[in-house]
């Protein structure tokens, strides 16, 4: 009987700990919000973190996307040759890459490369207590160091994502048309009839967008709400990667059932 | 770092970035081709659609003049009502006709104008009354089956020669 009530206790607790949580996720992410006007009148604050979160990405971005591309390009060709339509590759290509492979996989790796230092960043600046000493200065940390992170890295997504997906259409073609030697009217003049610019690139960078939103704000909570030891910080950053790439997944479903029902 | 190379690097990673989505825009996506402001709206009945999709493009002459905007169900006629906008650039006479195609022998369906000899220019919501519906393979398959085998008991010789 009493170790009834001590499981049921403890699936309680887990619960109510989770629901507190998210909670608390909440109101910081609603306190980011509130405290952007200022981090948008120092704008350098933000130039800064667009460097540290876009500019540093750009080599692990560019390099992938070509090679996903490129990939695309040799798979694609296979399958298509079996039908007899090897000018499609230009349109299977461009499909994949800007309506789900640019901004799924340049957001997990984005996650993985600049959430992760998002977090051990602030995480570090909790546990050597800097951010304890801003507030001492009456510095609101959240306005000094969490906002301009946000929205650096919510401005750096989109523009990665776009570069991901223009890197695979060159490996893509680079593979299809010069490597394997498909008809480059055709590899064009299909993709271009194919790919609609309100319904699949603006669509996939919404969704990069949203992506953005999500890891950041995921990293900036991990890291502010990490235990301040070494170990804690060391498992808010594992956190950080495995909870954003689960939520880059799972929003991905839900923002494709709403977009692409094939009308 | 200092921060005018701050600054240079963002803004190259930033002008970069626009750049990635005009590629996609202009060499991509196929903007610019259409845009909604100059369209005109007309309908067509079909007895029978086929696989026709919204988006699917409307070619005159195998040129492309407009796309699919809505089908839908008359229930007064039992037909099908498709609204295709056409650019504004190119008019058509009032008796053109139109049917629905496919490209290649598995490929998309799309509709074709057949322009007639009428003074008239259609406007704006017109309805063309000229329509030739999709043509299904299965009926197709059939009629050539009863056809054939009409031809093999009305005039025996020519089933010997083939």
């Amino acid at each position: 009987m009493n170790s009834l009530l001590d499981s049921l206790r403890g699936i309680g607790a887990r619960v109510i700990d989770g629901i507190w949580r998210m909670g608390v996720a909440t109101r910081f992410f609603l306190m980011i919000l509130l405290q952007s006007g200022q981090s948008f009148r120092r704008f350098h604050l933000i130039i800064r973190e667009i460097y540290s979160a876009g500019v540093l990405s750009l080599i692990i971005i560019l390099v992938s996307g070509l090679f996903v591309g490129m990939v695309l390009g040799l798979q694609g060709y296979e399958t298509l040759q079996t039908y007899g339509s090897e000018e499609a590759l230009g349109v299977l290509v461009s499909l994949s890459l800007v309506r789900e492979l640019g901004p799924v996989v340049a957001a997990l790796l984005f996650a993985s490369r600049a959430g992760s230092a998002i977090t051990a960043e602030i995480g570090l600046m909790k546990a050597t207590e800097q951010l304890a000493a801003m507030e001492m200065m009456a510095v609101d940390p959240v306005a000094r160091v969490v906002a301009p992170r946000f929205w650096g890295a919510v401005i750096s997504m989109p523009l990665l994502a776009a570069m991901f997906s223009a890197m695979g259409i060159l490996g893509g073609y680079l593979v299809g048309v010069v490597l394997i030697g498909v008809d480059e009217g055709a590899f064009w003049s299909q993709m271009q009839a194919a790919v609609d610019f309100r319904e699949d690139i603006l669509n996939g960078v919404l969704k990069s967008v949203v992506f953005g939103v999500a890891v950041t704000a995921i990293a900036l909570f991990e890291g502010y709400d990490a235990p301040p030891t070494a170990e804690g910080v060391s498992r808010a950053t594992t956190r950080t990667v495995v909870t954003s790439s689960l939520a880059i997944l799972g929003l991905d479903f839900i923002l494709t059932a709403f977009m692409f029902r094939g009308v | 770092m200092q921060r005018a190379t701050l600054d240079l690097w963002v803004g190259i990673f930033v002008v970069a970035g626009l750049a990635a989505v005009l590629f996609l825009a202009l060499r991509v996506g196929n903007m610019g081709s259409f845009d909604s402001a100059s369209t005109y709206t007309v309908k067509a009945s079909f007895d029978n659609i086929g696989g026709l999709k919204a988006r699917a493009p409307v070619k005159s002459a195998g040129v492309v003049v407009g796309r699919v905007s809505d089908i839908s169900f008359d229930t007064t006629l039992y037909e099908a009502t498709v609204s295709m906008n056409l650019d504004a650039r190119y008019k058509f006479p009032k008796d053109t006709s139109a049917s629905i195609m496919t490209s290649g022998l598995l490929g998309e369906q799309y509709i074709a104008l057949e322009a007639g000899g009428e003074e008239k220019m259609l406007a704006n919501g017109d309805a063309m009354k000229l329509t030739q519906g999709a043509v299904v393979l299965e009926n197709l398959i059939g009629q050539f089956l009863y056809s054939k085998s009409d031809s093999e008991t009305s005039a025996p010789d020519l089933g010997k020669m083939e």
